[in-house]
């Protein structure tokens, strides 16, 4: 499209009066078109959302002082109790523990790994990496870390060994796509022994490009890239089922359809290199896009084993195989809903405790951290969280740039 | 304008109003920018000015005019900036012979891309989204020529994701209303 104010005075120079005219009412046309209403279709939407206040809500850049943090606002179950692993990571995002006890934490809107070491009692935060580029996904096998960028993936061999002085990470697998939206990624190690991550869509609904909306697989030394699973939008979260060895994850649905539908997604690959799930064509296993979905039915696509909320930003998921926190949690999949921005009344903030039948499908789903969620407004976002050695749990949280630690009452002491 | 903008180090501990002035020989003295592509800063909300510090300071955001201005800069330090930088008074809109069709198709585009939802109806901003109502026309194309390049990869990559469909003719029309708000 013209810019109208240059083309009509243009065109009114070149052909003279009738031609102003006719540009005159020309440009008064365009703009009575520009000022009506959206058309039939969009109306209830656009109205709608001028009223709205809803906008992603960035973390603040520096961490919550400790005594700041809302811990007094989070709520576990009764027999269970809540504290402050680390403060002061920030923008603390995926968690992953060495063999020698030290946790790990990534950041997305910062540049910097994190590994926290216990002491003699004391926590200690240190910088392990630094100017990586959004380092959202991060796995640790055999002693060596490796870090997936917004664009490649890299590594740092024995890293624990090296916390104080660590060496620049290898690059193993480079030009992966650069596009910003979802171009964090989640990275896990596979039974397989291959590191599993995701490229998402650089959108919010639209037809992705070849290399993205899909969760690839490739060797340890970064060769033998191959696709693993088709139709994804963004993955912020996955692990392995402990006996069924199947990759589980949890996907985030599109935006701006509407306030309770779609729901975002608890996912399982059955079928190694075919399953699709659907987008950008079909959300939630049952519902056809608006836009994408004319001519496709849901039918054609694997289908979720569960629905975890609209909007709630399902993100960080782990197998819970210990029993520190009692039988009643073995094997279930403790799951972070960092919670919603696109939907007026907010979802989600929390951590959720999810329980599967034998055969892997889903049974039940209960809250088992509350409280990040204050009046509609967020006091602290979850994102990860990790099963420790000693039983416990612990939570990540970007907003204010925290770990927690969940244990049984009483037993701390002795787990210690 | 460039000799002007150049930041000079001051040593020890000026005030407030003293370490402040450089800022506003770039950035106008009342909120309003008269250097092109220099933004002006007027009642932008703290929240996002503290972002934008930060990421100058970390060098996340890479401007080395701006990464000098705030190397550092403690933490205080930048919370004390941002929430001066909010004082300041909003830029009066450009003030010029407006083209009522193309006002009427930015103000269109400013609806079909949500821009009113997160920027709120006025687009003065909020929290950490920033004020754009009155802004420097050519400040607003170029940063959203930016976004949309993925050149500029913001704190979060919201914006990057909502310039995805969004093209440089409309860039240019939603630029041309915006500077031109109250």
């Amino acid at each position: 499209m013209q810019r109208t104010g240059i083309s009509v005075a243009k065109l009114a120079a070149s052909i003279g009066l009738v031609g102003l005219v006719v540009a005159a009412t020309t440009a008064r046309l365009q703009a009575q078109q520009a000022a009506d209403p959206p058309p039939p279709w969009k109306q209830g939407q656009a109205a709608a959302a001028a009223d709205s206040t809803l906008a992603p809500i960035a973390p603040p850049p520096l961490p919550t002082a400790p005594d700041k943090l809302p811990l007094d606002k989070l709520k576990t179950k009764p027999g269970f109790k809540i504290e402050v692993y680390a403060a002061g990571v920030p923008n603390a995002r995926t968690l992953r523990l060495g063999d020698k006890g030290t946790v790990f934490v990534s950041s997305r809107v910062q540049d910097k790994l994190y590994a926290i070491v216990t002491k003699d009692g004391k926590r200690e935060v240190k910088v392990i990496a630094s100017g990586l580029h959004r380092p959202n996904g991060i796995a640790l096998h055999k002693g060596t870390l490796y870090i997936a960028e917004l664009y490649q993936i890299s590594k740092i061999e024995k890293i624990e060994d090296n916390l104080d002085n660590p060496p620049k990470p290898t690059v193993i697998l480079g030009d992966l796509p650069k596009d910003e939206p979802h171009g964090w990624k989640y990275l896990t190690v596979g039974p397989d022994e291959k590191l599993y991550f995701q490229i998402g869509v650089p959108c919010n609904i639209c037809m992705p490009p070849e290399r993205h909306g899909k969760i690839y697989r490739v060797g340890l030394d970064g060769k033998g890239l191959e696709v693993y699973a088709y139709g994804i939008r963004q993955i912020v979260g996955m692990d392995w089922h402990p006996t069924l060895k199947q990759l589980y994850f949890s996907e985030n649905s599109r935006d701006w359809l509407s306030e309770d539908v779609p729901e975002d997604k608890l996912n399982r690959v059955t079928q190694p290199g075919k399953d699709n799930f659907g987008y950008p064509y079909c959300h939630q296993g049952n519902f056809t896009d608006p836009e994408f979905g004319w001519g496709r039915s849901c039918s054609e696509f694997t289908k979720p084993i569960a629905l975890l909320g609209p909007h709630s930003a399902a993100l960080g998921l782990k197998f819970y195989t210990g029993n520190g926190l009692g039988n009643e949690y073995r094997n279930v999949i403790f799951l972070a809903r960092h919670g919603s921005w696109n939907r007026s009344v907010k979802i989600g903030g929390d951590v959720v405790a999810i329980r599967l039948n034998d055969d892997g499908t889903f049974r039940s789903m209960e809250p088992f951290i509350t409280g990040f969620i204050q009046n509609n407004n967020y006091v602290g976002r979850p994102v990860d969280v990790l099963p420790m050695k000693d039983g416990s749990l612990l939570v990540s949280d970007d907003y204010n740039g925290a770990v927690y630690r969940v244990s049984r009452t009483g037993a701390s002491a002795a787990a210690k | 304008m460039i000799v002007l903008c150049a930041w000079t180090a001051r040593a020890g501990a000026d005030s407030i109003q003293e370490r402040f002035a450089p800022c506003l020989a770039c950035h106008g003295e009342k909120g309003q920018s008269a250097n092109p592509e220099i933004p002006s800063l007027g009642a932008q909300p703290s929240p996002y000015v503290l972002i934008q510090l930060y990421l100058f300071r970390e060098k996340l955001r890479r401007l080395d005019v701006m990464n000098d201005a705030v190397k550092g800069f403690t933490d205080d330090d930048l919370r004390i900036f941002a929430d001066t930088i909010s004082r300041l008074p909003p830029p009066p809109p450009t003030a010029d012979a407006t083209d009522p069709a193309r006002m009427a198709r930015g103000q269109a585009l400013v609806r079909q891309y949500r821009c009113n939802v997160c920027h709120n109806p006025g687009l003065a901003g909020r929290e950490s989204v920033p004020r754009i109502a009155g802004q420097r026309e050519d400040f607003l194309v170029k940063t959203m020529r930016e976004y949309k390049a993925n050149i500029r990869p913001g704190y979060d990559a919201s914006m990057a994701d909502v310039l995805q469909p969004i093209s440089d003719a409309d860039i240019l029309d939603l630029s041309y209303f915006a500077a031109r708000q109250p």
